[in-house]
């Protein structure tokens, strides 16, 4: 009797799990009332807490508006701090539902990790940084250097590939995060440090003496970085995927933080506007969410370009140009396709 | 008929019942009833991770392990490139774990005897300093003290740009061969101008057999030696024939080979030439040395204190002094109390190492368990092959060590 009572608890405990990895992302996170992203250990200007401990940054703005989107609410999203390591175990385990984490977009973490790229946010490549005084103007001066490197990245073996390729030497000294690597670089562990362009004046923006650093000329690799959900579930992927694109359409059509819930009050003139904000046809409902799903999002971060100046643009310290990450009419690649 | 039949076959009947009913026969059943269950819990857990996968579009598939793995290793044992297979880089990672384990075994049992047998010296300062040393350590994590350590490291000492120019801030010590930078400590290595087969590996094998084959031979100098002095009372000098048994032919191979000194010099952006020892790996090394030093001081103070007081008693009555009745009657009996908490003290340490990856130092769990399953997505292979490897090196250890335990245990006839 015992036994069976046993035995039918493993089994009951067996088919609970399986039903709970059934359900859809969606409805797993509107059971829960909270979205759950993956984001970085501390990247300023991309996601890093503020001094109230509330996070911050371009990737952490993402998050708020799928938030709003998919829960209507960008305080209901939850952040779950990742490192190169450990990003891709916690997205395919479904501790977290979306990474947010200036995360390569490469074949194999498509194919062979079985993730989706919902998306490009930001055009990125990898650049180095070395203090001015070593007088250093060119990467390939670099032989013999001793090069800081987040481990696990696609950084890591792009310097494999640039310093065989140039036939020059270099010591790897691998670190976990952004914050030790920097506290390596600062205290002259080694000469150089390595990661995407963007995450190179975001760290250099919190130095003391910003100026003593200079990032070299070369930029080589492509980094295209996006959020990424699991492979399997491509409603939630489409989620992810449009919430970025109402964003990116959004800054096309003049709709920002400011105007949106003047425009999502009625129907306008411009038909996309409408579509956008769901006064004209039904196509937030495709995906299962409320007519005023892009608004709330729109609402909660503003268009793609606010979300871009306000974390990491040339009002910042970090002072990103737009340059690749304009918008196409702006000779950028930031193009969304239409909302029809 | 049938109830006859049984009672009439009498105790070498059997019946059903029994398995439950009779004493011989239950513990039999609970056994086989426990045993099937566990097999049945297994093959539910192996059937739920492989249907798992398989909804996750993974398979089990070691295949990752002869692809290419495009990363770069600083510490390596044997040569090895970016364009080498992940299963090479694993083998990169274990040679640096067995590495920072045989070194840390090492040390921590030196520091460890020492600290132990000071604890219990009868001078406070000295007791009370060893008794600060092992609660200290013992007590506070591992992982901070590893940190902490490489911390001092890095930002305590000289860049090795400190170094140049005319007056320079710093300055290497013992003739400019040692230099102590924020990357490590750059030391002399040897070089060979004719080294075996032109391999510096083969060499230092050769090297080493010589070594070991002295060895050998001095013990059975000793041995005759001891066998003289049962005899007739007398003991030989054999000292000096042993040391130059040992040293004389690696000395003599050394020359043979052309041996000499090669220092680290500072060229470009690091000191070139000499032995690198990475910063990683003297904090990995000295923390778990110090961490597990202050275990084994404790197994060592246990052990001495196991040896009763009328041994040293007798033998300070024969005139022994304090430190030949240490090593000749103390320790010996102390030893068999000693070994076997020292065998877990190595494992310990041997698992511990796995906290490199904190420091960056590129050990078997930073490659195959870090950097391969981070750019493959084959965390269940890499991680069973990880278990794999630590479980084959532990019982080694701890097979060796039992042998070693065998021969000085107290001998029951």
């Amino acid at each position: 009797m015992k036994k069976t009572v046993l035995l039918g608890t493993v089994a009951g405990l067996a088919a609970g799990g399986a039903l709970a990895q059934n359900s859809s992302t969606l409805e797993q996170v509107r059971d829960r009332g909270n979205l759950i992203c993956g984001v970085t250990t501390g990247l300023t200007g991309f996601s890093a807490p503020d001094a109230n401990g509330e996070w911050q940054g371009f990737d952490v703005d993402l998050c708020r508006a799928i938030a709003a989107a998919t829960l209507g609410d960008p305080n209901a999203a939850d952040f779950v701090t990742t490192t190169g390591q450990t990003r891709f175990s916690a997205l395919a385990s479904g501790e977290i539902d979306v990474l947010t984490r200036n995360t390569t977009w490469t074949y194999s973490r498509d194919n062979d990790l079985d993730f989706e790229f919902a998306g490009v946010n930001y055009y990125d490549g990898q650049g180095f940084m070395v203090p001015a005084e070593l007088g250093v103007t060119s990467a390939l001066d670099l032989d013999g250097a001793t090069v800081c490197i987040q481990t696990g990245t696609t950084t890591e073996l792009n310097l494999a590939d640039f310093f065989r390729a140039n036939n020059i030497s270099y010591e790897p000294v691998p670190i976990e995060t952004n914050a030790e690597a920097q506290q390596q670089y600062l205290a002259g562990a080694c000469d150089v440090y390595t990661t995407d362009a963007s995450g190179l004046a975001a760290t250099r923006a919190t130095f003391e003496n910003a100026d003593e650093h200079v990032i070299l000329p070369e930029i080589i690799s492509k980094e295209p970085l996006g959020p990424a959900v699991r492979h399997g579930d491509p409603v939630w992927g489409d989620i992810v995927r449009w919430t970025l694109n109402a964003l990116v359409t959004a800054e096309e059509l003049g709709i920002t933080s400011a105007n949106v819930m003047d425009l999502a009050a009625e129907a306008g003139d411009n038909p996309e506007v409408n579509r956008l904000l769901g006064t004209e046809g039904e196509l937030p409902e495709m995906l299962g969410l409320e007519s005023d799903a892009f608004a709330n999002a729109i609402a909660a971060v503003g268009n793609y370009g606010e979300i871009f100046e306000r974390n990491i643009g040339e009002s910042t310290p970090i002072g990103l140009a737009r340059g690749l990450n304009a918008l196409y009419t702006e000779g950028g690649l930031q193009y969304a396709p239409p909302f029809r | 008929m049938t109830t006859i039949d049984h009672a009439g076959r009498g105790e070498g009947g059997f019946r059903l019942s029994q398995l439950l009913y009779d004493r011989r026969y239950r513990s039999l059943t609970i056994q086989a009833v426990a045993m099937i269950l566990l097999v049945l819990l297994v093959v539910w857990l192996v059937d739920n991770t492989v249907t798992n996968l398989s909804r996750q579009g993974k398979d089990i598939d070691f295949g990752f392990l002869g692809t290419v793995a495009g990363y770069d290793i600083n510490q390596t044992l044997i040569p090895y490139s970016s364009q080498d297979t992940h299963l090479r880089a694993a083998a990169v990672g274990i040679l640096n774990t067995l590495l920072v384990a045989f070194l840390g075994c090492i040390a921590a049992t030196i520091v460890g005897v020492l600290a132990g047998v000071a604890r219990l010296s009868r001078n406070w300062l000295i007791s009370g300093l060893m008794a600060v040393y092992v609660e200290g350590f013992r007590n506070v994590p591992l992982l901070l003290w590893i940190i902490v350590i490489f911390a001092v490291m890095s930002e305590g000492m000289p860049q090795p740009r400190a170094f140049r120019g005319d007056d320079p801030a710093a300055s290497m010590l013992l003739g400019d061969s040692v230099a102590i930078t924020n990357r490590g400590i750059y030391i002399p290595g040897v070089e060979f101008a004719a080294p075996l087969a032109g391999s510096t590996g083969w060499t230092w094998a050769l090297i080493l057999g010589a070594v070991l084959a002295g060895v050998l031979a001095a013990r059975v100098v000793k041995k005759r030696a001891d066998a003289r002095q049962e005899a007739t009372g007398e003991r030989p000098v054999t000292w000096p024939l042993r040391l130059a048994l040992i040293l004389g032919p690696a000395i003599a191979l050394l020359f043979v080979f052309g041996a000499g000194l090669n220092k680290p010099e500072l060229a470009g952006f690091n000191f070139q030439g000499g032995i690198h020892m990475r910063n990683s790996l003297i904090a990995l090394w000295f923390a778990l040395t110090l961490y597990t030093g202050a275990f084994i001081a404790e197994n060592v103070r246990a052990g001495i204190l196991s040896v009763s007081k009328g041994q040293s008693e007798a033998a300070f009555a024969l005139g022994l002094r304090p430190g030949r009745t240490m090593s000749l009657i103390i320790l010996p009996q102390a030893l068999r109390v000693i070994i076997p908490p020292l065998i877990s003290q190595y494992l310990n340490l041997t698992k511990n190492s796995s906290l490199a990856l904190a420091v960056g130092y590129m050990d078997v769990r930073s490659t195959l368990g870090g950097i391969t399953i981070n750019q493959t997505g084959r965390e269940l292979e890499g991680m069973l092959l990880l278990g794999l490897f630590y479980l084959v090196t532990s019982l080694t250890i701890s097979a060796l060590l039992n042998v070693y335990n065998g021969s000085v245990k107290l001998k029951e006839r």
